[in-house]
């Protein structure tokens, strides 16, 4: 094997150890200068996205590829049969969710460069900054239960700590109290379930529990368990009501590696349920009275109720909300809203076999709008962030004008705004057509609501487009400036991704999402990776 | 290996289309348009004159903070309208972190109830 053979191979243990080794590095590399700790913190996050990227054109190269990497040996089974070693197994849904993972942290740390640069602490700040990298990595790439657990506490933990890293400001502080707490519980659930599992097949491998799951009273009640918890963690309504705290409170370049850190919670409910629990939810039927219903009908069904008071209340709470942060908090709520109304929509027809296309569609779209999500609201939390640099004002009612002496934060707030509404071209436009569209073969109904909803967070948007940016230039902010250069950068990386993907969705569609919902349906391929063992 | 024409394929789904080479005729021909229109407009208008100064029907004009509409007033009759919708989510969200898991809660009872249960 050469160099690049051998990169690749060892790749998915990279992609966590380079961050981790960053983060304990880079306090001692603060003792020498601020500005080379900087630059390492950057070079830290460039080489594991260059790595992720080189793992990304691995899996792509062969169709249906799963890369796995085994801990401590070269089998997955011992010779026993004990699947004792922990490994990462990374598939096109895994690498899908890297990538984004990658952007969000590229964009983040060089956001940080000139937008912390007044802040004390700062060896701190990106120590921290990393182990949340390190942390949203390993949930991402992890093919075991219980290591899915530790890296859920380790990016919990450094998230709850850059949460309250404005000490001075006490909401900041009573946010990060509020997610631990959360954090916690969820983490606590998730646990329960785990040894609930560990308890009845001797196994944490997700692969080898989804090959040998029973599907009995104790594993409905782990399913339970970690549904629920990822759910809260994901923010879904009624569960969400942390993720306006914390992602108003905390410095807008954590929260921008805290919208990655939620949706690796929401890829967690993903991976259990259509891989792990995937094979018993195609024939388990539950009764309620005479009537036999598809348990993966009866799981949709409630998926898309709670996707449904997802979207209508995160956009709702967005419309009365005038501080900055928290409304695009809410707004990001009604989006998470959308990615769950597909998955629930694509629980309800995957698995049937007189309408296979609906569900595979909605899943597209779903799994599509988790990328467009993330670039969209976590360009609008930017902006947010940048406004608050030049003015210190949070309030909308305080700020106006602002157009005039910030013109490229005004066009990336505009870039932003017409995503997240699902405008042409931008790219929640492509994701939420194919999600109406879907869902619309499901129930009409929930085509509407999805509709009216998007219109809604429109209004929202040029609410604030309208009281932040447009209106007479206000003396009070004749001195503002626009931001400096790396924070631009920052936003204009996100910026010309959300462009390019909606001038060219159906090569985006092709090349990383299709991959990943073949990745999600077809969860035999995955088992047997690992049962088969690994291919050197 | 992606080629040149996959940039210009078609996202098609049953009840629409993307292309971005039709969309940019589109958004060129729009464009035109509105040049056309504005073609039409006044030609006298010079700015920085009496011409560009705000008019209020003789009332004086107010200070420029108190003339820019606030946040909290843009879709005032639609939060008058929607008040009894508003007062139950302003209850739910309470902000205690008690509440936050009385809610976790509830949904994984319903959610053990649909799974577990029934």
């Amino acid at each position: 094997m050469n160099i690049i053979d051998e990169l690749i191979f060892h790749s998915p243990a990279l992609i966590v150890a380079i961050p981790l080794l960053g983060a304990f590095l880079t306090p001692l590399i603060s003792k020498i200068n601020d500005k080379l700790r900087n630059g390492f913190v950057i070079f830290i996050v460039l080489l594991t996205s260059a790595i992720v990227l080189l793992l990304a054109n691995d899996i792509y190269s062969v169709c249906g590829k799963i890369h796995t990497y085994v801990f401590g040996g070269t089998q997955t089974i011992t010779e026993g049969g004990f699947a004792i070693r922990i490994l990462f197994e990374v598939d096109g849904l895994n690498i899908f969710m890297a990538l984004i993972a990658t952007i969000l942290a590229i964009a983040g740390v060089i956001y940080s460069w000139a937008f912390m640069k007044e802040n004390t602490g700062l060896d701190k700040y990106y120590t921290l900054y990393l182990l949340m990298i390190a942390g949203m990595f390993g949930m991402i790439l992890t093919g075991d239960m219980f290591n899915f657990f530790v890296f859920l506490e380790i990016s919990s933990i450094a998230s709850c700590a850059l949460i309250a890293f404005w000490t001075n400001k006490g909401k900041a502080v009573d946010a990060g109290f509020k997610y631990i707490v959360i954090s916690a519980t969820g983490a606590l659930f998730i646990l329960f379930a785990v040894a609930i599992l560990y308890g009845q097949y001797n196994a944490l491998n997700m692969a080898v529990l989804a090959s040998k799951i029973q599907f009995s009273f104790l594993d409905k009640i782990a399913l339970v368990l970690l549904i629920s918890g990822l759910a809260m963690k994901a923010g879904i309504v009624p569960m969400h009501m942390w993720l306006p705290d914390a992602y108003g409170r905390a410095p807008s370049s954590v929260t921008l590696i805290l919208i990655g850190v939620t949706q690796a919670s929401l890829y967690g409910a993903l991976r259990m349920i259509f891989t792990v629990y995937g094979g018993n939810l195609t024939n388990t039927l539950n009764q309620i009275g005479d009537i036999n219903i598809d348990l993966n009908l009866l799981l949709g069904i409630f998926i898309v109720g709670l996707s449904l008071l997802t979207i209508f209340i995160g956009v709702l709470m967005a419309l009365k909300e005038n501080n900055f942060k928290r409304m695009i908090a809410f707004a990001a709520v009604a989006e998470i809203g959308y990615m769950i109304l597909a998955i629930g929509s694509a629980l309800t027809t995957a698995f049937s076999t007189t309408d296979t296309t609906t569900g595979v569609m909605a899943l597209k779209g779903g799994i599509f709008h988790i990328l467009n999500d993330a670039l969209d609201v976590g360009l609008l939390f930017l902006v947010a962030g940048a406004v608050y640099y030049a003015t210190k004002e949070t309030s909308l009612n305080s700020l106006g004008g602002l157009a005039r002496n910030m013109k490229y934060t005004t066009i990336f707030f505009l870039i932003g705004l017409l995503a997240v509404s699902g405008m042409p071209p931008m790219n929640g436009f492509a994701s939420k057509l194919i999600i109406y569209q879907s869902t619309y073969q499901v129930n009409p109904i929930l085509a509407i609501v999805a509709i009216l909803c998007s219109i809604l967070l429109l209004a929202v948007f040029v609410k604030v487009f309208h009281s932040a940016f447009l209106g007479p230039k206000l003396p009070k902010f004749d001195e503002v400036k626009e931001v400096p250069k790396s924070m631009l950068l920052a936003m204009g990386i996100i910026a010309v991704i959300i462009i390019f993907i909606g001038l060219f969705p159906d090569l985006v569609l092709n090349n990383i999402v299709q991959p990943a919902v073949n990745a999600l349906t077809d969860h035999t391929n995955y088992i047997s990776n690992v049962i088969g063992g690994i291919q050197p | 290996m992606i080629e040149i024409q996959d940039f210009l394929r078609t996202l098609g789904t049953d009840s629409g289309f993307w292309n971005p080479l039709v969309w940019g005729i589109i958004i060129i021909i729009a464009f035109l348009v509105v040049y056309i229109i504005r073609g039409y407009g006044k030609k006298e208008y010079k700015k920085q004159t009496e011409q560009t100064k705000v008019f209020l029907s003789g009332n004086p004009e107010l200070e420029k903070e108190e003339m820019h509409v606030k946040a909290s007033n843009i879709y005032w009759g639609f939060m008058e309208s929607f008040k009894w919708l508003y007062s139950g989510l302003d209850k739910m969200h309470t902000g205690n972190v008690s509440d936050y898991i009385l809610w976790f809660v509830v949904i994984m009872g319903v959610f053990f109830i649909i799974l577990g249960v029934i």
